[in-house]
């Protein structure tokens, strides 16, 4: 694989990633997110599987498999499965930011992902170097899905989206960190949600709803 | 090379006038056709003209010279873009003039002025109209500018046909994250700036939700006719800048009659194809309510804005 094809594929894979992050941000329907976050496993898959082939290593192959098979496949499931059981709220209708203003300030973080990042894009000229602001935008726009979102399930996507960032960012500074490493985050992840999912069915159970600003109140 | 160069700027002309209303009257008939009707062929937008041509100018009273006006300025501006954008050849006469921000604002121009013409009308309808033309527009024309200037980034300059020509030297730019950021950006608005499903409905003529007709509405007879005309070519200048913007191929570089005749074909090939694509996104499509559209917009501009960042942070 050539220089130049590699440099542009990995900027089309990063640049999808981007793109799945301010979809998600922007849809409502629950289903519609959690189909783009599938979209967005794919593509951080792909920017691994890049890297791998760019370093000619067989285990970083590997993990882009693995990232393949949680990140688009069994966590998207796990989503699914809960937004089945979720009953009647499958729209995220109000949001503390509204989504204009949120869209508007995904742009904001995304320069501020670009100013923070300089220093690091300096260090190193090659194409992987030069997309770390992208990945940097989206571990801060997941965090902002995660703290203006009310229901509990798209927190739980602001939060994969924030892990999918800090991956694509941990890839593009160190290509790879070993496979016991990536293997023990991933289960970390995987293990979060289960445990999140089995919190949100007990807070449906308790409150009839997920919407987390209940929680301010005392029950009995 | 300055007789070539005037041809092409002429046989632009000719081309964006004769065929828009053929534009349109190809993607009624196609939605017709999927919804099951038989549809008034292909010419009727040019019958309908030649019906209002003929008939006698009429203006509402108390109306001034504002109203009188902007169906003229609308076609000026229409023709203006046509004749100087890179739709043919980019090796036209005119072709230095065709800078990125004189087109966006020259288009601006003639939605002002239509916009002024149904406030001076002084119906109720005209002015709601004119204001909900005037909140897409000031959403659009940034993204328009913003997107188009993502893709003036990696060929240095903000001149339509340099753009263009830049594209065909390096094809591998289209599958850039820049390019497809700024084409999704670029479609939103341009659906927007014609007014077509789901941003506002051509077809309608219920108060509550037409925009563009709302404005319009006081319009008969050849004003009524140019105010069409204009409409029609905006939406063919439109769908050409998007096609040669990020297809280029089949574009005229020198002014060769061989090169300028297959472009021509070319051309009205890849309009076609985006009016029938259009067309036939519309049957799926129901109109959005007033109150999304900023949304809808705000995120074509976030995309925009992205794709500009994406051009400095990528490259």
């Amino acid at each position: 694989m050539s220089e130049s094809l590699y440099a542009q594929l990995l900027n089309l894979a990063v640049g999808a990633l981007l793109l799945t992050a301010v979809l998600i941000l922007w849809r409502r329907e629950l289903a519609a997110i959690i189909n783009v976050f599938a979209l967005q496993g794919i593509a951080l898959a792909v920017l691994v599987g890049l890297i791998a082939l760019d370093e000619g290593s067989a285990e970083l192959g590997a993990v882009a498999v693995g990232v393949l098979v949680l990140r688009a496949g069994i966590l998207p499931w796990l989503l699914r499965r809960a937004l089945a059981g979720a009953g009647a709220t499958r729209r995220e209708t109000q949001p503390l930011v509204n989504v204009v203003s949120s869209l508007l300030v995904a742009a904001g973080l995304t320069l501020l992902a670009y100013l923070v990042s300089q220093p690091l894009v300096a260090l190193d000229p090659s194409p992987a170097a030069h997309a770390i602001p992208v990945a940097v935008a989206v571990v801060l726009i997941g965090f902002f899905v995660l703290v203006t979102r009310r229901l509990a399930l798209s927190q739980l996507v602001g939060f994969l989206l924030m892990d999918n960032g800090i991956t694509a960012v941990g890839f593009l500074t160190t290509a790879g960190i070993g496979v016991v490493v990536e293997l023990g985050i991933s289960l970390d992840v995987l293990l979060v949600v289960l445990v999140l999912q089995i919190l949100k069915t007990r807070i449906r159970e308790a409150f009839g709803a997920t919407d987390i600003d209940d929680l301010r109140e005392l029950h009995d | 090379m300055t007789a070539l160069g005037a041809v092409g700027v002429v046989l632009q002309l000719l081309i964006v006038v004769t065929l828009s209303p053929l534009l349109t009257g190809m993607m009624r008939q196609l939605r017709a056709r999927l919804e099951g009707r038989a549809g008034a062929g292909i010419g009727q937008p040019w019958r309908d003209l030649r019906k209002l041509m003929r008939k006698r100018p009429v203006a509402p009273h108390g109306t001034t010279e504002v109203f009188r006006t902007a169906p003229a300025v609308l076609v000026a501006t229409c023709l203006v873009v046509a004749a100087v954008g890179p739709f043919v050849t980019t090796a036209s006469l005119l072709d230095p003039v065709a800078d990125l921000f004189a087109v966006v604002a020259l288009l601006t121009l003639g939605t002002v002025a239509l916009a002024l013409a149904g406030i001076d009308t002084g119906t109720a309808f005209g002015g709601m109209g004119a204001s909900r033309e005037a909140t897409i527009v000031a959403l659009v024309e940034p993204t328009l500018l913003v997107a188009i200037f993502a893709l003036s980034v990696p060929a240095g300059s903000t001149n339509l046909g340099v753009i263009v020509t830049a594209t065909l030297a390096d094809p591998a730019q289209v599958f850039s994250p820049v390019s497809l950021l700024a084409a999704v950006a670029l479609i939103v608005v341009i659906i927007a700036e014609t007014g077509r499903l789901p941003v506002d409905n051509p077809a309608t003529h219920l108060e509550l939700t037409m925009v563009h007709e709302a404005m319009i509405l006081e319009y008969s007879g050849p004003d009524l006719a140019m105010v069409e005309l204009a409409s029609s070519m905006r939406l063919t200048v439109f769908l050409g800048l998007l096609a040669n913007l990020f297809v280029p191929w089949g574009i005229a570089t020198t002014g060769q009659p061989l090169l300028v005749a297959a472009a021509v074909l070319a051309f009205v090939a890849k309009v076609a194809v985006l009016g029938a694509l259009l067309a036939v996104g519309e049957v799926f499509l129901a109109k959005l309510r007033l109150f999304r559209v900023p949304e809808l917009l705000a995120g074509s501009f976030v995309l925009g804005l992205l794709a500009v960042g994406a051009s400095f942070f990528l490259a």
